[in-house]
């Protein structure tokens, strides 16, 4: 780990007592339940599935440089986009928020750990489960080819013979289980953990959209538990939800799956948009402006992303009434969202900003999805929806929002939070190229396809017609996805050389307003030696910058530690537990015997269950020898204390 | 090894939370949150039934041929009273009295089982006398995967219930950890709610 400079510390640095091997060696990361660690592996994982949904992105590019070539076949380019879409939705974009809501929720509103840390670790070898499931299809006789959305009837056995459609089924329902389990765990930590003091309205607003997002994903992952339940029913027992033989209507598989995927995509901005709400923040040193506002403009989002998601289906029929109501809702939900734009740029606006790499990723996000909100004001509009339906127009809209809003978003989150994760800086020069060359990248990638789609080129054609009139501009999207390629190389090379050389970040590098930055980085496995206490909204501003007797915050910057003897003898953490690990493998084994063999079921099955035995009765808490002690100052010890920690002023 | 005070482990297998919040206990609000996302579960299999009523191209059934409301409201009653016993083993442990719980909570998996059995009944008589099956036509499939699930439901809960009585015996369920059972009385009562709302919507409306 990196050295701490005494100077910086913030929480005493104190001595752990931790047993021999404790969180060190490859087991301690298999058993591991602590929160920091569950998310550097979300994080790990997600980048790596990044890079392959990337490839398989480039491979659809160059086939698709100009008419007529012979890169992939029609057959596998249908994998690679179905691939593409669901990697990036549910193996990129979500374990990435997934990642930060691990590490960075639980400091920011003052707790130790998650409510149920075994739960956490579940969620994780779940949602590695289901992301392995789905990319074996790629060696057991392909991939799944029916995009994303798996429309039904082309899903059943009768169209879809091969297992692509059943790796991308039980892969989805494993990340959907996964989805869920890390819903209800940061939904009742955050209503449930947060310190002394930290009421509802003083949680930063990173906190308040990740509650957000739990509340929309466990309301909507049930309903697309259900669609994949009822097609695996078609599929494997031969049930009628979606054979028209039988009376049957697809459609209905179209409305299930909307009513999961609207919802789906506000999870995957909504973190986005909390990350942004803190960098403007820290960056120009003012609260956020409006921030009650900003709160409910979040939960107006969320409520009201239920309600819109026929707006998927405007072509197919449903009548003048219903795309009446549903084009209405669409354009609602563009108020709130652009009153958050509104209060960015307020909190920006006569600010001492401070113009870092965190916030080049914040501003480009905030840009780049204006612009793909206009697109979807657009698309609001039944009518010219129409015209834009399945061209990539639509490529073009959501890419803007879901690559130049919530890809920036995670980036400016890491950017803004390497510092904390690893202790070390990352290097200011590189990260803004990488910002540079991914932003025209992106924008030579994507800003030709509003065109290419309005002059109708249909989406998820592995060619075309070179009388199309689409063909430079498609050279120009190929070549723009190779620039942004290079920018994650870039990135890359950053993440690493920092890793290894990067500047000691200290504690508190931005002069952070939430409590994250109140404890070393990376933080000890306990969070915080003593929980800062909570006085308003930008808890540890309020503690740097105490305000006098006319309320007046100290215009100099202090350094808040809190007292020694305020430090407790001990704290128990977690133990680690091999029973998540065990159950999830179990789990894995139930769904993917459904495609290999009934007899890797039943041994799922018995490993399943020996593992939730197991898991209930294992204590909480565990034994003595398991716990990091923060020993008090002053005990006798032998070995060096770093060098004396000051009396609180 | 220096010799550092440390602290009394005497107790340090009971789990000492930080107080919530909320003051509400964590597992109580995750079975409260996971109700809530069963309502959607549930929402969504009842909504496609109710599209696909009436829809059967194949072999087309009528529900009120099939259906015996009077046999249905019977085990209808089963699991409202298994519920009833669910409330009283709850009140038997927040009292401290463990083995008038276990009793009840025997009787309610009882109940529970006799439900589960009076559908197993009630689904081969369909299959047989009345041809209903799964794959035959969309009320049959409609209908088994939505009684099904809530089957598999009522199942879990009698394992869970069964694996309280079993803990009962080692001591594990005692007045202060009623939390444990009041937890699973909630997942109990929430079943037999779902019940209440398939038996009206699937049963009685077309049978009016």
């Amino acid at each position: 780990m990196a050295a701490i400079s005494p100077a910086q510390v913030a929480q005493p640095a104190a001595r752990t007592e931790v047993p021999p091997g404790y969180q060190e060696g490859w087991w301690s990361w298999i058993t591991t339940v602590d929160a920091k660690r569950i998310g550097i592996l979300y994080g790990v994982s997600a980048f790596i599935f990044f890079i392959i949904a990337g490839i398989e992105a480039e491979i659809m590019r160059v086939q698709l440089f100009q008419p007529g070539m012979k890169v992939v076949s029609a057959d596998l380019f249908n994998q690679l986009f179905t691939m593409h879409g669901t990697a990036m939705v549910f193996l990129v974009i979500m374990p990435m928020g997934a990642a930060f809501f691990n590490f960075i929720v639980p400091l920011m509103i003052g707790a130790r750990d998650v409510a149920f840390p075994r739960l956490n670790a579940w969620s994780y070898w779940v949602f590695l489960a289901g992301g392995l499931l789905l990319h074996m299809s790629f060696i057991f006789g392909g991939a799944p080819n029916v995009g994303w959305f798996g429309y039904a009837n082309l899903t059943e056995k009768q169209f879809s013979a091969g297992h692509g459609v059943d790796f991308w089924l039980f892969g989805l329902q494993l990340l959907g289980f996964a989805s869920l389990a890390a819903a209800f765990n940061f939904m009742i930590t955050i209503i449930n953990m947060r310190a002394p003091g930290m009421k509802m309205m003083r949680m930063p607003p990173f906190a308040w959209m990740t509650l957000f997002t739990t509340f929309l994903m466990i309301l909507a992952f049930p309903v697309l538990t259900v669609a994949l339940f009822e097609l695996m029913f078609d599929r494997f027992v031969g049930t009628n939800f979606f054979e028209t033989a039988a009376g049957s209507q697809p459609l209905l598989w179209v409305h299930l799956f909307w009513i999961f995927g609207h919802p789906e995509v506000y999870i995957l901005i909504l973190p986005a948009m909390g990350v942004i709400s803190e960098i403007v923040t820290t960056f120009s040193h003012k609260p956020l402006f409006g921030y009650p506002v900003v709160v409910f403009s979040g939960m107006a989002i969320a409520f009201f992303g239920f309600g819109v998601w026929a707006h998927h289906m405007f072509s197919v029929g449903m009548g003048p009434i219903a795309d009446a109501v549903f084009a209405i809702f669409t354009m609602i939900i563009a108020i709130p969202t652009g009153v958050k734009v509104f209060n960015w740029i307020a909190t920006l606006w006569g600010g001492n900003v401070d113009f870092k790499s965190p916030l080049y990723f914040a501003l480009g996000f905030i840009s780049m999805f204006i612009l793909g909100g206009l697109t979807g004001i657009m698309h609001a509009e039944p009518t010219p929806d129409l015209q834009q339906h399945g061209t990539y127009f639509v490529v073009a809209h959501f890419h803007y929002v879901l690559y130049g809003g919530s890809i920036f978003g995670l980036f400016a989150g890491f950017h803004y939070w390497f510092p904390k994760i690893t202790g070390r800086m990352l290097n200011e020069r590189l990260a803004k190229l990488t910002f540079w060359v991914m932003l025209i990248g992106f924008n030579i990638t994507f800003m030709p396809m509003h065109w290419t789609g309005l002059l109708g080129m249909p989406r998820r054609v592995y060619t075309y017609s070179p009388n199309l009139g689409v063909t430079e501009l498609n050279e120009m999207s190929t070549i723009g996805s190779f620039i942004l390629a290079a920018s994650i190389l870039i990135f890359i090379y950053n993440f690493f050389v920092s890793l290894r050389h990067g500047e000691i970040a200290g504690d508190d590098p931005w002069d952070g307003s939430s409590l994250e930055w109140a404890t070393s980085s990376p933080p000890p496995v306990y969070n915080f030696a003593v929980i800062p206490p909570v006085y308003s909204r930008e808890a540890f501003w309020a503690l740097k910058y105490p305000r006098d007797g006319h309320g007046n915050p100290s215009p100099v910057r202090q350094t808040w530690k809190p007292a020694p003897e305020e430090i407790p003898i001990s704290i128990h953490m977690p133990r680690p537990s091999i029973w998540p690990p065990v159950v999830a493998l179990g789990l894995f084994c139930v769904l993917s015997g459904f495609i290999a063999s009934p007899v890797l079921t039943a041994c799922g099955l018995v490993i399943m269950f020996t593992g939730i035995a197991a898991w209930a009765m294992e204590p909480a808490g565990g034994p003595p020898s398991y716990p990091p002690h923060p020993s008090r100052p002053g005990a006798a010890q032998d070995l060096p204390t770093p060098s004396a920690v000051p009396a609180r002023k | 090894m220096a010799a550092i005070p440390l602290p009394d482990h005497s107790h340090a297998l009971e789990h000492v939370e930080a107080p919530a919040t909320t003051g509400l206990n964590h597992r109580k609000l995750l079975m409260w949150a996971f109700l809530g996302s069963d309502c959607l579960l549930f929402g969504s299999l009842i909504t496609t039934y109710m599209i696909y009523r009436g829809k059967s191209i194949t072999e087309p059934i009528n529900p009120r041929h099939v259906f015996n409301i009077p046999y249905t409201s019977v085990s209808a009653f089963v699991l409202l009273m298994s519920s009833l016993a669910m409330v009283l083993a709850l009140a038997a442990i927040q009292h401290g009295d463990v083995r008038r719980m276990r009793i009840w909570l025997c009787a309610t998996a009882f109940l529970g089982m006799v439900f589960l059995g009076g559908q197993f009944y009630e689904f081969t008589t369909f299959a047989t006398v009345h041809h209903l099956t799964i794959q035959g036509n969309i009320f049959g499939t409609t209908f088994y995967i939505l009684t099904g699930f809530h089957g598999t439901h009522v199942t879990v809960g009698v394992i869970w219930l069964l694996s309280l009585v079993a803990g009962s015996f080692q001591g594990r369920i005692k007045q202060k950890n009623s939390l444990d059972v009041e937890i699973a009385g909630l997942y109990w009562h929430f079943v037999d709610i779902v019940w209440i709302i398939i038996f009206t919507l699937v049963y009685l409306v077309p049978a009016i």
